[in-house]
């Protein structure tokens, strides 16, 4: 059976035109929100034009006409059909208070890998240099960390003018960049199944691990860690945080021990990915800026011992924040979850 | 071969396509099944190389105008510019295609769409994710890596949106149907033969008659030789279905023969005289 072509244009083109129109609105204006009736309205024609597809998919074989409906349905369908939250206005304040920590925490599993891998990396850096001094030239691709570290900070401490002067802000600006690039380039490796993830940590632990033994070896410990720590407590933990949000797409890709698709895997994990790049980002800005501006200047224009000091601090409240932040609102979610399930028998 | 299975909603498996054909079948619970045009490697880079330009133009805009501020410091102007510029090559990709609900102004122009694998509405991590697994998609150099996965995947998904469970789909300009301009007007001889008529609309099937619409639809497009050829084929196929009296078709050329046929098939008016002018 064949049904009478233009009759049946004629007769719904009118609803197709409609349907066209609003999603021409809500494709043109994303802002734009329907009331009830305007909602109503609008699933009334998508169903309408569904039905006009399968009967021309069934009835008739005039692929302009069924093109043109196929491009109505799969239009409509994605407004019609999305169940998925939409995302809450968003709250800063809250977000940093609970969203960002209570999301690492839940992923504890893949930070403390990432700090394992690269302690594993900073192992093979320290011992490298140790056993090899030579392996410095190889292990250590910058320029500035070639030399003598005895030399340097003696060239450090001598210096009479401030060399930064004019290109702080340029430099903060430098190391903010860099190390985000860095940061999402080690997150999106994890869509390696964590192969590219664990090769970035573990090069970044033994580029660490080996400018820290030549500093150590050179007596240098004290302006090691007064040059590295002030920025470094904050900057260290935010790669590890991208190591961990990059293991956790890994995880999510290879899907051990869970029985729900990719599909799904993905798509439940996909929101904390982007809150923990988030707060790495949010982490490199501060670092980049203390590494402009403290990091840079040695004794006599700054003692090691407030940079030091400076730097425990630093980590003691990220410590804190990150262990505990947001962490009653999670016991009090849960034991409201726990009623409700008591409350259900 | 395109193939469909059932719906799985709360699986979230609404779509299926088993071989790579360039194109995504959805089931929709209603039991719907549309199809996706998926865009393939070339027009994706097409786009991209597009917003690499707004993105370059952007930037120098950004740049000059931040420049400005090198009156008051040169190291703040400086900064203001490095970050300007990280902050649209990073962002430009997330803020156009969330604000456009999946497109870019290169996506716009070639008319592609970032949707959801299974055909839903983007959500902003999904977004967020595909862009930032741009700087594993460009490995090397220009995205060599998206464009092998791409090419070697059934959804040409390139590996950002593999993890964020996107696809790129092509929105061809689709035309109105109007099937008016092809029949209306138009004195059949056929139907002037209504028992006739009723047979050749019972025997000819929806597919041979889609063909017959699209070689009509499509005659102008065809080289002299070739649309005659064409029609005479098909005009010869729709003959041996029924055999109509020679005074109905004497003097009727195949593509008026065809035509004809696609009146009788697609358009179910009363037997007998028509109300059409004679032409």
């Amino acid at each position: 059976m064949i049904i009478d072509l233009q009759k049946f244009i004629t007769e719904e083109k009118h609803s197709w035109k409609e349907l066209e129109a609003v999603l021409d609105a809500l494709e043109n204006d994303p802002e734009r929100r329907m009331d009830l009736e305007h909602a109503k309205r609008f699933h009334y024609l998508y169903q309408r034009t569904s039905a006009d597809l399968a009967k021309i998919a069934t009835f008739a074989s005039d692929p302009e006409t069924h093109r043109y409906l196929e491009s109505l349905v799969g239009r409509a369908y994605g407004e019609v059909h999305e169940t998925r939250d939409t995302p809450h206005r968003f709250a800063p304040l809250r977000w940093l208070r609970e969203t960002f920590p209570r999301t690492f925490r839940r992923h504890i599993r893949a930070f403390l890998l990432s700090l394992a891998i690269t302690l594993a990396g900073i192992a093979f850096g320290g011992a490298s240099v140790g056993l090899d001094p030579d392996a410095k030239e190889v292990l250590l691709p910058f320029p500035h960390l070639q030399g003598s570290p005895s030399e340097r900070v003696a060239a450090e401490e001598k210096a009479t003018r401030d060399r930064l002067k004019g290109v702080k802000m340029t430099g903060a600006a430098w190391y903010m960049t860099h190390n985000t690039k860095v940061s999402i380039f080690t997150m999106a490796l994890g869509v390696t199944w964590g192969v590219g993830t664990v090769i970035m940590l573990f090069y970044n632990g033994v580029i660490l691990g080996a400018v820290a033994l030549d500093y150590v070896r050179a007596g240098q410990s004290t302006f090691l860690l007064a040059w590295l720590s002030p920025h470094g407590v904050i900057e260290i933990p935010a790669l590890l945080l991208a190591g961990q949000t990059g293991l956790a797409l890994a995880a999510a890709l290879i899907g051990r021990g869970s029985r729900q698709s990719l599909r799904m895997r993905l798509r439940e994990v996909s929101g904390d990915l982007v809150i923990l790049g988030a707060g790495v980002a949010l982490m490199l800005v501060w670092a980049g800026f203390i590494e402009a501006f403290i990091s840079q200047y040695h004794e006599p224009v700054l003692p090691y011992s407030f940079k030091i000091g400076f730097s425990l601090v630093e980590l003691f409240l990220l410590v804190l924040y990150l262990g505990v932040s947001g962490a009653n609102e999670t016991k009090a979610l849960q034991r409201k979850d726990g009623h409700e399930r008591r409350r259900r028998g | 071969m395109r193939d469909a299975d059932a719906a799985d909603p709360a699986n979230g498996d609404r779509a299926t396509q088993r071989e790579k054909t360039g194109t995504l079948l959805i089931r929709t619970p209603e039991g719907i099944v549309f199809s996706l045009l998926l865009a393939g490697p070339v027009t994706r880079f097409l786009a991209w190389g597009i917003d690499f330009a707004c993105i370059v133009a952007a930037s120098g805009v950004a740049g000059a105008a931040l420049g400005l501020a090198g009156v008051i410091s040169p190291d703040f102007s400086r900064a203001l510019t490095v970050l300007a510029y990280f902050f649209i090559s990073i962002g430009y990709g997330i803020a156009a295609e969330w604000y456009w609900r999946g497109q870019t102004i290169g996506k716009r122009i070639l008319r592609l769409r970032v949707m959801d694998a299974q055909g839903l509405r983007l959500q902003p991590s999904q977004v967020v994710i595909r862009n930032l697994m741009r700087f594993v998609d460009t490995l090397p150099a220009l995205y060599a890596v998206g464009g092998i996965a791409c090419l070697v995947g059934r959804r040409s998904q390139r590996l950002g949106d593999i993890a964020a469970n996107t696809i790129v789909v092509r929105n061809p300009k689709v035309a109105d149907p109007d099937l008016e301009q092809l029949l209306a007007g138009k004195y059949n001889s056929l139907r002037e033969y209504p028992h006739l008529a009723g047979r050749l609309r019972q025997r000819v099937t929806p597919r041979e008659a889609g063909i017959a619409v699209q070689a009509l639809l499509r005659r102008d497009e065809l080289d002299p030789d070739a649309r005659v050829e064409l029609f005479r084929e098909v005009a010869a196929h729709f003959r041996s279905l029924v055999e109509f009296p020679e005074e109905a078709v004497h003097g009727v050329a195949d593509e008026q023969f065809v035509r004809n046929v696609v009146d009788i098939a697609l358009s179910a008016k009363p037997g007998g005289k028509q109300a059409v002018s004679k032409s």
